[in-house]
């Protein structure tokens, strides 16, 4: 049934620009900001860890 | 939260969006699982009859509410991307780590390759149905990952609040299935006294039903991936885990109670998608699209938590070195891991176009497996290391270490299950996680900085 070929089709060009918008974005992203900045996130910045910090530094 | 400034205030740094709830914790955990619900479980009835899937269902179920306790007390506290990789680096070492952060990756992925399996598969069965026998499900497998993947790329509120949406209704789906099932009424419509039987292979039957029961449950433990993107983790992240939990006992209970009341074990043992055949059954076509969409929407649902999870995984090993650098890099618009995505997309396209979905599944099951092994460990360490009155908790779970040895007896228990079924690839993982063990102990340690990856403020660990 041609509908189900459409469908076929339209699934692999959506597939293949979702893809390319994508590899474009980061590609660009990282021509754009410094490889040390996109890098530079740490773990576990959250408002309890602070918390604990500063109990810790109140003892 | 926008680019934040290190205390010398000359570096910034990115971070990850604090954008979630306990919802999108829920949605994530609850997410990645409900498919199991749809499809898949019903091979326990295969091996262990009717009421050696109930027994199953309720073992598993045993195991991972001891894992979604442990979880939620030590995520709480190790509130980092990375869930149980972060905290494997910090309570027990790097080669744990390392192996933990390949479980996670590999289980995710390879689950996510079976989702996107299952969406085509789906898409077909609808072709077929309508006179198109031949549909190539490979287009729809493709588009489900590479939406899916574009999602994730863009922001983790949209993707687990999309994820949020489509789970809540299959669940309701679940519901609606049991409540169109006349429950108050036996014997009109669910005959369970006349379907219920004997054990039909004895009580090695129920032992072997184990690795299947696992299908109602798989990947709850993801919701601690979410720990470094959610606001309050302490609170957060149990209140979202042990909500799935409970959620995931309730929908596997009622799953297991309408399908043996409908279809013999014979049948549904072999069943593809059992929540729709009982809808087709109860001859209601209203309910019937109902479970149609709900199967499809959790597999979505499963294949995105899949892609946010063994993506966060990927990026929390590339941002402690123990991959390389460049994958812990995050969006500075989008605030995500960005590169870790991509890398990930063409792995599960490869797994999904093997059509292996069996192989796939077990693979996946095997490692998630390996995690929940290590988990127990992990736990008796932690309280010993730290104990309660040393390091603020967010949940403190009962009875430890009740929880941690019934977890590691349990998973002893479904390796040998495993093993009658699938020595072969039990054997072949072991083996892959052993060679890749020996790669990073002599290849890869040596670049990670090993100050720089314990970055908790805790204090000095008992015995030390």
């Amino acid at each position: 049934m041609i509908y189900w070929d459409l469908l076929s089709y339209a699934a692999w060009i959506i597939s293949a620009l979702l893809l390319l918008w994508i590899v474009v974005d980061a590609v660009s992203v990282s021509r754009q900001f410094d490889e040390e900045l996109l890098v530079s996130s740490r773990e576990g910045a959250d408002e309890m860890l602070d918390q604990i910090k500063r109990e810790g530094e109140d003892k | 939260m926008s680019q934040s400034t290190s205390s010398g205030g000359e570096q910034k740094r990115i971070s990850m969006l604090k954008v979630l709830n306990p919802f999108h914790v829920w949605a994530l955990g609850v997410g990645i699982v409900l498919v199991g619900e749809f499809m898949g479980w019903n091979f326990s009835v295969a091996k262990g009859g009717a009421y050696g899937a109930l027994i199953a269902c309720w073992v598993i179920g045993l195991l991972y509410s001891c894992v979604a306790m442990i979880d939620s007390e030590v995520t709480s506290t190790v509130a980092a991307a990375g869930g149980q990789y972060t905290q494997a680096k910090h309570i027990i070492g790097p080669l744990m780590a390392f192996n933990v952060g390949l479980y996670l990756v590999m289980a995710y992925t390879m689950l996510e390759a079976a989702d996107a399996l299952i969406v085509g598969d789906l898409m077909a069965a609808v072709a077929s149905a309508t006179g198109y026998a031949d549909l190539n499900p490979q287009p729809f497998v493709v588009l489900t990952i590479a939406f899916l993947a574009w999602l994730n790329y863009r922001g983790v509120f949209m993707t687990l609040t999309v994820n949020f949406v489509i789970t809540l209704f299959a669940f309701l789906a679940i519901i609606a299935l049991f409540i169109g099932s006349d429950p108050l009424n036996p014997g009109n419509i669910l005959k369970h006294s006349d379907l219920l039987t004997e054990l039909p292979y004895g009580w090695i039957g129920v032992v072997a039903a184990l690795q299947f029961g696992m299908w109602y449950y798989l990947g709850i433990e993801g919701t601690c991936q979410a720990a470094e993107e959610v606001r309050s983790a302490g609170r957060s992240i149990p209140l979202g885990t042990i909500g799935g939990i409970l959620t995931l006992l309730v929908a596997a209970t009622l799953t297991w109670y309408v399908s043996t009341g409908l279809m013999p074990w014979q049948y549904l043992g072999q069943a593809t998608t059992p929540l729709y055949d009982a809808a087709s059954i109860i001859g209601n076509p209203s309910l019937q699209i109902v479970l149609f969409i709900g199967t499809m929407f959790a597999a979505i649902a499963s294949a995105n938590g899949c892609i946010n999870d063994a993506a966060r995984a990927w990026f929390s090993m590339g941002r402690d070195r123990y991959m390389p650098t460049w994958f812990g890099a995050i969006h500075p618009h989008y605030r995500t891991p960005f590169r870790a995505i991509i890398f990930l997309i063409p792995i599960a396209v490869s797994f999904a176009f093997t059509g292996l979905l069996d192989q796939v599944i077990t693979f996946s099951i095997l490692s998630g497996l390996l995690g929940y092994t290590f988990m127990s460990f992990n736990m008796v360490r932690f309280r010993k290391m730290w104990p309660l009155d040393v390091i603020k908790r967010g949940y403190i779970h009962p009875f430890h270490p009740i929880p941690a040895f019934t977890l590691l007896g349990l998973c002893s228990v479904v390796y040998f299950a495993t093993f009658l079924g699938y020595g072969a690839s039990l054997l072949s993982i072991m083996a892959f996680y052993i060679v890749a063990s020996v790669w990073f102990v002599k290849r890869r340690y040596q670049f990670v900085k090993r100050a720089d990856q314990f970055t908790m403020p805790w204090p000095r660990p008992k015995g030390y």
